[in-house]
């Protein structure tokens, strides 16, 4: 019962499908893989043949072009055919199971799935029943989890702060809902942060939150006082229709990211976000073009940290 | 248990003097991590290079990576010049199957055409399983096959090669 | 035909008795107990040495699928699956397909079982029209039908306004009304219980004041209108505390728990295995704790199945898709001892909830051993331990949270009035 999903049986990472449960051996690993990735983004042929002959399927479950993008590049980029399966369109609308999905997808000698899904633990689900040698990324997947992500903030906190014991780290968002979040969460208290902070009203906070390793705020001010790192979660359109939060205006007056706010910080901070941004819900315009920003250096980032994980996983077979 | 070899700084010194006057000043000196690069910083130090010295980690290139992954420290690599056109010397510590220098050249020619490619290897150990030759040899040494061949460096900078017995995994020199 | 079985450990919860007795059968009656009846000659003699010989077991919930599920299972396979469980009377929940709001439907039902003759089947009728929580059932025609009391199953509950009116026409009527509680406006979508597994694995959540809320709704409307009730399937502390309460000042309410929620909470969810997506949702070890205090205080009343049968498909699906609910009549048994060996509860005791409580809160002749009685009787083996593998139980569905359990206790026969239906 206690098996560790994403290692096979030599203990070898077989899937990537959440940080919860990854020692910080691993995490640290592929970070430093990925700055290797970094620098061949850098040159002019970006391309490097480890995945050559190995066909890399994008199965979105849920719409989402940025990311698909950024895993499509990460995969050419590693020499690797890919092919980008939208399932809302095909199969799945025609009643294929979701199992069912896979095994004929397996039949087509996939190596890997990049699994994008609105079902919390789908990936768990698909990486139990796929054959040896094939491997699951999870691209998100409910609320539960977004390990690349996560993975990818990591590497950027590391590259602008150099190291984590002694950070304070604050997010700031709709937690509850947000599976980027928890990813973060996990790493950050694998990685040996010094504090991790969530900020958020009441109804945006999951149950038992301070078990994962945070302080709760639900004061900006106080919550960001002296943090090295603040990341701002965006917030969907759905959930400023009145049920949870009254509206987008006050939820900027207490949560949003304005410079007075972002005053409270330490004087060095730097501000991320995962994208794509609401400009004057959660971040003013100001904050997220200004100095402080890495937001933009998080997605070429990105490319490398995802490299990175596929080449660990495809190495593992 | 390790065997020691020839004099390592003697073999150095052998490696500098075959290079120094076969070199253009344009020339660029490209270490292979690990050994290869302490080995290049010795011979970039000691040529007077004015070109930056580069490095190549063939992690991504070597043809293995279907039956071990990557495997441990993947290190940048770093060329810090133009290769196009330019005559580049490779510099390895110890040259065996010839595979390492196999991957180390695709990685090259991704960042650019180079002019001519010379291969510069401290030890030349024989055993080449590919058509590779070394134009700057320290000094060819027969190595048994159970055996591996190593450089290590001291705090002080020094270099030592030395053998010891190969361990159980296949190992790709 | 006349059956004698012979050094058996007699144990009947009703009557209190814990030795070692035989018991002599004739047709489908209990002859006499310890010593045979004159010019008694047996015709089959079951050998009970080292064996526990008890009523058979009185299961409060169990679907059997039909009418409208049979693709999930049908009352063939899961009657065998109650035979093999050492169950012989059983009550039926009304979420069916069409639910159990017309007589004819029950009538139907009633004479399938009959014709099976393999377990007593007692329909539980639907409370409301299609359980849609707006209009009363003929109560009376389906009681005449066969059913023993009215619920909603796992629908949801009428709002107390419509609730009043249910529990006023079945006091009225003199019937016992059943109620799963659980706030739907608390837990709509919700899949799994509020606290730090769901917040891990990103699980919708149902907060523990859903149940409370709900209880604490019944039982003011049922001090109110003086009916009875029943609580079915309890999952939380706070609602044992309110049940306890509620008994201690004279409300004539009853309540029963799962044997899953008896053992499992919400850790054992553990990589979303679907297997343990249940309703209500498995809770924390301190509400699995206060449960099993409950049972031995005697606040909660019966230990049932709560035996739902689901194709392998519908388990195959990410853990809030999943279909709920887990296989059951097998296990209700050892799963049982399991908990009497683990809290140190006496097995007369322990026996009581599956047999004597059940028997009374449905209002059926069943659940004891005495002369004169029909001769439902289960009789098992206590130290045998096996392993649990859901592709060799009887039931159509494989579906259970304890697949690779060994578990101690087996049936080895079962009698349906004098009849053995399972060996």
């Amino acid at each position: 019962m206690s098996r560790n999903p994403q290692l096979d049986s030599s203990g070898r990472l077989a899937h990537l499908l959440s940080i919860e449960g990854l020692p910080r051996e691993t995490l640290v690993h592929v970070l430093d893989t990925a700055r290797s990735f970094v620098s061949v983004t850098e040159r002019d042929i970006k391309k490097v043949p480890l995945l050559r002959g190995k066909s890399v399927f994008n199965l979105f479950f849920e719409p989402s072009t940025r990311t698909r993008t950024t895993f499509e590049i990460a995969a050419k980029r590693l020499s690797a055919d890919v092919i980008n399966l939208n399932v809302g369109s095909s199969s799945q609308s025609k009643g294929e199971t979701l199992l069912d999905t896979i095994a004929n997808l397996s039949a087509m000698h996939a190596d890997m799935f990049v699994v994008r899904h609105s079902q919390s633990g789908a990936p768990n689900l698909i990486a139990r029943h796929v054959g040896p040698n094939i491997h699951v990324i999870n691209a998100g997947d409910g609320r539960h989890a977004h390990p690349t992500q996560a993975l990818l903030d990591m590497f950027t906190i590391r590259h602008y702060k150099h190291d984590f014991p002694g950070l304070r780290v604050a997010i700031v968002g709709d937690i509850l809902h947000s599976r980027v979040a928890r990813s973060q969460i996990h790493a950050l208290t694998t990685l040996g942060v010094a504090e991790v902070r969530v900020i958020a009203p009441a109804t945006l906070l999951p149950a038992a939150v301070t078990r994962l390793g945070v302080q709760v705020f639900t004061d900006m001010a106080k919550g960001l006082k002296d943090v090295d790192v603040v990341i701002m979660l965006r917030l969907q359109n759905e959930r400023m229709s009145g049920e949870l939060l009254p509206s987008a205006q006050e939820y900027f007056k207490n949560y949003g990211l304005s410079p007075e706010k972002l005053a409270h910080a330490d004087s060095q901070a730097i501000v991320m976000h995962p994208g794509p941004m609401n400009r004057g819900v959660e971040i003013d315009s100001s904050v997220a073009d200004g100095t402080q920003s890495v937001i933009l250096p998080q997605v070429t980032f990105g490319i490398a940290v995802r490299m990175a994980v596929m080449s660990i996983l495809a190495g593992q077979s | 248990m390790t065997t020691p070899f020839p004099d390592t700084e003697k073999l150095l010194n052998t490696l500098i003097e075959g290079i120094r006057g076969n070199i253009k000043p344009d020339t660029g000196i490209i270490g292979i991590h690990t050994g290869g690069v302490w080995v290049a910083e010795r011979l970039h130090a000691a040529l007077g290079s004015k070109v930056p010295m580069g490095t190549i980690d063939i992690a991504f290139y070597r043809d293995d990576y279907g039956r071990r992954g990557l495997h441990g420290d993947v290190k940048p690599s770093d060329i810090p010049f133009d290769v196009n056109d330019r005559d580049i010397i490779l510099v390895d510590d110890v040259l065996y199957t010839g595979r390492t220098i196999r991957a180390a050249m695709n990685e090259l020619f991704d960042y650019g055409r180079p002019g001519c490619v010379m291969l510069a290897a401290l030890v030349d150990r024989g055993g080449r399983q590919l058509p590779i030759e070394p134009r700057f040899v320290g000094a060819q040494v027969s190595v048994p096959d159970e055996e591996l061949v190593s450089l290590r460096r001291d705090d002080s900078g020094a270099l030592h090669l030395s053998t010891e017995p190969r361990p159980t995994a296949h190992d790709q020199s | 035909m006349k059956t004698h079985i012979a050094g058996g450990r007699l144990v009947d919860p009703a009557s209190g008795r814990d030795e070692r007795a035989d018991i002599f059968i004739d047709g489908s009656e209990i002859a006499a107990i310890g010593k045979a009846p004159a010019k008694f000659r047996a015709e089959r003699t079951i050998d009970a040495q080292g064996l526990v010989v008890c009523p058979g077991l009185v299961d409060v919930a169990a679907r059997l699928r039909e009418p409208g599920l049979e693709y999930r299972a049908t009352l063939e396979s899961e009657a065998a699956a109650a035979a093999a469980g050492g169950v012989t009377s059983l009550a039926c929940p009304p979420d069916t397909d069409p639910p159990l709001d017309e007589p004819g439907l029950v009538e139907m039902l009633k004479y399938r079982a009959r014709n099976l003759n393999l377990v007593q089947v007692y329909p539980i009728g639907a409370l409301t029209h299609a359980l849609q929580g707006s209009k009363l059932t003929e109560m009376a025609e389906l009681a005449e039908a066969g059913c023993v009391a009215f619920s909603q199953g796992d629908a949801p509950l009428p709002d107390p306004q419509m609730l009043l009116r249910c529990m006023q026409y079945a006091v009225t009527l003199g019937y016992s009304v059943w109620l799963r509680p659980q706030e739907i406006s608390l837990s709509r979508g919700g899949v799994a219980h509020d606290g730090e597994v769901a917040t891990r694995l990103g699980l919708q959540a149902v907060p523990a004041v859903a149940e409370t809320i709900a209880v604490s709704t019944i039982l003011l409307l049922a001090r109110q209108t003086g009916a009875r009730v029943h609580l079915c399937r309890l999952s939380g502390a706070e609602s044992v505390d309110m049940v306890r309460e509620a008994k201690a000042s004279g409300l004539p309410v009853s309540c029963d728990i799962s044997a899953n929620h008896l053992h499992l909470t919400d850790i054992d969810i553990g990589d979303f295995d679907s297997e343990y997506n249940l309703v209500p949702p498995l809770r924390s070890s301190r509400d699995r704790d206060a449960l099993r205090a409950g049972l031995a205080d005697g606040t909660i009343d019966a230990i049932c199945s709560d035996h739902t049968p689901v194709d392998d498909d519908a388990k195959q699906l990410p853990f809030a898709e999943a279909a709920a609910g887990a296989t059951g009549l097998e296990l209700l048994l050892p799963l049982t001892l399991k908990w009497a060996d683990e809290a140190g509860i006496a097995l007369v005791q322990a026996l009581s909830c599956l047999t004597s409580a059940p028997a009374r809160l449905l209002g059926i002749p069943a659940g004891s051993i005495v002369a004169g009685a029909r001769a439902d009787l289960c009789v098992y083996d206590p130290s045998q331990s096996w392993l649990v593998d859901a592709t060799r139980f009887r039931s159509q569905g494989h579906n259970t949270p304890f697949a690779g359990y060994e578990l101690r206790g087996r049936v080895l026969y079962t009698l349906l009035g004098g009849h053995i239906v399972y060996e």
